[in-house]
């Protein structure tokens, strides 16, 4: 009635503040706005952690073994989030274990991408047997124990930043190469593709310009999604010893290096785990957001 | 269907020999197998008699199939550390890690689906954020951070559940936790999204106009299907399970195979490393086909092609 008569109609003032809560929730909810936060933080912190801390991450400095946080009894404003057992200040690992990990992500990422893009874009347009060996080969590596293999491999060849990116990249391509290639399935049989080769384009113009653009939305989800696993399995790799060589700060390697004082010294592992899952679930979170926007298809994955 | 457990049997022993044959090989780039078993009674006629016995002369290929050609009648070799056979020492962690799995996917079982069928019927009330925050917060825990903060609080502070290694059921507690949560996040949320798109087909409105009650509808028109999607993504999720398996034995010190693996590789024992890889692949392999195999038998509009 209010709107015909064109009354103005005012709320009592709490409606009006729940609708505000309501209208901020829904905000919230509808754009990415906490994950892009955790990841501009991060990003932040990976870029600029010498300017922003006075320590080095890898100095030592037994005096202050072990130092709570600053909130705890006995903590100080000297260590935020406390020291580790040789005395390195977390909060300055923490930073500089989120350039590793943005690092890693962002190399392993492209190149996969790249692999899984080329793999997919081959065997869903050639088809046939090069179709047929190319996604068998992707069968066998997606169900030999990656875990395993890297283990075996880190051993024999020593631990080192290039194993870990080849190792990660190994892992991360296959899911990529598997969706890129159903997805060109689909676009080959498209009019357009077909009045491009019957108006005599080459191939690889016909890929570059009609087959790839629609896969574009399909990848930039896929990597997405992928990212966050990543960066677990990286975490998990350092963990057990055969990730990150130390000292570097890499948090799997943090949260290790905690373990055995964790009854007398929680944080050490804390923080840099905290650090991990927070990275983990924003990324999941964007993902999420991405394939929703630009891909529902892929609600299942 | 004939045709299809060919295909898979075929596709089986390619895995098998892929993934072993990785191993084997990388194994042998770290030098000369020999000086594992070497000791001061290690003569040179002994010496010789090993390399002739392991091909060493010979290419990296023939040396696998000496291998292999052994492994398939059980001979998986000498533990370097054990002094036994390497099958037994491997053999005898298999319950260790079989009671870690069923407890873990018991947890993820009763955790996942009915919250995910809950969060479905109560669309965006309370126990529908409860359950989408599990969910969220499952997929993002690293398995060894959770790992550690269940034992600290738990184990530790409250000193309600032991701290680690196997024993009776209050030891399977906290493994099947921290191993359980993620897949209870997959389950949650397939189950979820299933259930959503099943209560908003045109036969559960048919059913609700018939006036068909509530209960019904939801645990025998709707579950029913949802639960299909849901095992046809559980085969995607064992891959994920060996390396949550590894991580959590090795923070509980939990001795299955997971634990066996990361020792072995540390303690350079190779031959019980490539056992290892065996056997946890082949594990990998018949669970992957028992789900196959299972769609059929819940679902008979799957045909094997």
């Amino acid at each position: 009635m209010a709107e015909e008569t064109g009354t103005v109609v005012v709320r009592p003032v709490p409606t009006a503040r729940r609708g505000n809560i309501r209208a901020f929730l829904h905000v919230l909810r509808r754009w990415p706005i906490l994950p892009l936060f955790i990841l501009g933080l991060l990003t932040v912190s990976a870029i600029f952690a010498e300017q922003l801390t006075s320590y080095h991450p890898e100095r030592q400095n037994l005096r202050d073994r072990n130092t709570p946080p600053m909130w705890l009894e006995g903590g100080s404003s000297k260590h935020v989030l406390g020291a580790d057992p040789l005395g390195r200040d977390i909060l300055t690992r923490v930073m500089f274990g989120a350039r590793i990990s943005m690092m890693i992500a962002a190399i392993v990422l492209s190149i996969g991408t790249v692999m899984g893009l080329a793999v997919g874009l081959t065997a869903g347009y050639f088809g046939g047997n090069v179709d047929e060996a190319l996604m068998r080969f992707v069968d066998l590596t997606l169900a030999v124990p990656f875990i395993l293999v890297a283990l075996v491999a880190v051993i024999v060849f020593g631990q080192s930043f290039t194993l870990i990116i080849i190792l990660l990249v190994i892992f991360a391509w296959n899911g990529i190469a598997r969706q890129v290639r159903a997805e060109t399935l689909s676009l080959k049989t498209r009019d357009y593709v077909a009045l491009a080769k019957v108006a005599g384009a080459p191939t690889l113009w016909i890929l570059y310009h009609h087959i790839v653009p629609g896969l574009i939305n399909t990848v930039l989800v896929v990597a997405s999604l992928r990212l966050g696993g990543l960066i677990l399995t990286e975490a998990s790799l350092s963990f057990l010893g055969v990730g990150i060589p130390p000292p570097t700060p890499a948090w799997g390697l943090m949260v290790a290096e905690g373990r055995q004082y964790v009854k007398i010294a929680w944080w050490v592992s804390f923080f840099p785990g905290l650090a991990i899952m927070l990275t983990v679930l924003a990324f999941n979170f964007l993902g999420d957001w991405l394939r929703d926007r630009f891909d529902p298809r892929l609600r299942q994955l | 269907m004939v045709k299809f457990i060919v295909r898979r049997l075929a596709y089986t022993v390619a895995v098998l020999l892929l993934a072993t044959a990785l191993v084997f090989v990388l194994s042998r780039q770290s030098g000369d197998p020999r000086h594992l078993f070497l000791s001061e009674m290690t003569t040179q006629k002994q010496w010789d008699e090993w390399g002739r016995e392991m091909g060493l002369d010979r290419p990296v290929v023939v040396q696998y199939g000496i291998w292999l050609s052994k492994a398939v009648r059980g001979d998986f070799g000498e533990s370097v550390q054990q002094r036994k056979p390497a099958l037994d020492v491997v053999i005898e962690r298999v319950p260790a890690t079989l009671e870690l799995g069923a407890g873990a996917f018991i947890f993820a079982m009763v955790t996942g689906i009915p919250l995910g069928v809950l969060s479905a019927v109560r669309r965006g009330s309370i126990i529908d954020y409860v359950a989408r925050t599990f969910a969220l917060v499952g997929q993002a825990l690293p398995v060894f951070w959770l790992g550690l903060l269940l034992i600290l609080f738990f184990a530790v502070r409250l000193e309600w559940l032991p701290t680690s290694r196997r024993g009776g059921l209050d030891h399977l507690i906290l493994p099947s936790i921290s191993l359980g949560w993620l897949f209870a996040s997959s389950f949650l949320r397939l189950t979820r999204s299933a259930m959503l798109e099943i209560l908003d087909s045109e036969y559960i409105k048919f059913a609700r106009s018939k006036g068909v009650s509530n209960r019904m509808i939801i645990w025998k028109h709707a579950f029913r299907n949802a639960v299909i999607p849901t095992l046809t993504f559980a085969g995607l999720l064992i891959a994920g399970l060996i390396t949550g398996a590894v991580v959590t034995e090795t923070v509980f010190s939990w001795p299955g195979l997971g634990l066996l693996a990361v020792n072995s590789v540390f303690q350079l024992d190779f031959p019980v490393m490539t056992a290892v890889v065996f056997f946890i692949t082949l594990g990998y392999l018949i669970v992957a086909f028992l789900i196959d195999i299972s769609y059929a038998l819940i679902d008979p509009r799957i045909r094997f092609t």
